[in-house]
């Protein structure tokens, strides 16, 4: 009980740091965007899913991803199981800017070898947005 | 009041525990990891290998790892400021000077450790390069409770 106490006042701490929701990290990115050129289209899920699968220097988002990122993935290099990418398929993903920050930081850098722009993370989070819960195979 | 055998194991371990603790506190009482600290170290090495526990390394090699997380074993791993300071109190690392953190020489390995040689010289190179296994960096495969800090014998299970 006590225990379920302490998790509950964590959790509850943690939603009211994390108070982003997919929504609202896609329009932070498109207002950075629309902010460096006036003529910004607007993000793409097009574009986002073209993002997502194409291979940098080594690796694309879907090396650990999956081609599908409704589904589990696993780390390329420790085989580690990784969640979900797709909010559909899991909530816990982009309700906090610093652990999207983080994310972008990283694996933008493993995967292209420089960070990402606010065009192409909107892109990419419209793409994920885009994919609605997976239907049954 | 109890006798000798109406005591169970579980509770000379949780006095024990208790004990220990109480008497660790009253020593160390700012710098000693907190349960934020352990959070932070699952969710942030947690999220791509086992949060390997402080014991693997020696704290040297740690503080080597720590101060080159961009460059970490082919990935950039980078950390902001907070989760990096709460890492290295529950990895016991002490913040690398200059000298400490080359960008040349290679990062430490678990697994080049003659302790880790020894104790996995029965397991055949086949068997590490099972699918369900892939790389000797993911313990979890065969030590089910790794993720805990346990690496029992009797909790090995390799899988087929």
């Amino acid at each position: 009980m006590k225990r379920a106490v302490l998790l509950l006042t964590a959790v509850c701490a943690g939603a009211a740091v994390h108070a982003e929701s997919p929504g609202s990290l896609l329009e932070t990115y498109r207002a950075a965007a629309a902010a460096q050129s006036v003529a910004y289209p607007g993000p793409s899920a097009r574009r986002g899913d073209d993002f997502f699968h194409a291979r940098g220097k080594e690796w694309s988002c879907a090396s650990c991803h999956t081609a599908d990122p409704r589904q589990p993935g696993r780390h390329a290099v420790t085989g580690k199981a990784i969640r979900a990418l797709a909010p559909a398929a899991n909530p816990d993903r982009f309700n906090s800017r610093e652990k999207t920050e983080k994310w972008f930081k990283r694996n933008c850098n493993d995967t292209l070898g420089r960070e990402c722009t606010s065009e192409e993370k909107a892109d990419l989070i419209a793409y994920l947005l885009s994919l609605g819960h997976r239907s049954a195979p | 009041m109890k006798t000798i055998t109406q005591i169970r194991p579980a509770d000379l371990v949780a006095w024990s525990v208790a004990t220990l603790f109480l008497a660790v506190a009253s020593h160390r009482p700012v710098v000693a990891a907190t349960t934020d600290d352990r959070a932070v170290l699952q969710s942030e090495c947690g999220s791509c290998h086992v949060a390997y526990p402080a014991k693997l390394l020696p704290p040297a090699a740690w503080s080597q790892v720590l101060g080159r997380l961009d460059q970490h074993y082919g990935v950039d791993a980078s950390l902001d400021a907070t989760s990096a300071a709460a890492v290295s109190r529950q990895l016991h690392a002490p913040r690398a000077s200059g000298a400490q953190v080359t960008r040349t020489t290679p990062l430490p390995r678990i697994t080049r450790s003659s302790w880790f040689r020894d104790e996995h010289d029965e397991v055949r190179a086949d068997t590490w390069r099972r699918p369900a296994v892939k790389s000797a960096a993911n313990c979890d495969a065969c030590h089910r409770d790794a993720a805990r800090g346990d690496f029992e014998e009797d909790n090995i299970r390799i899988p087929r």
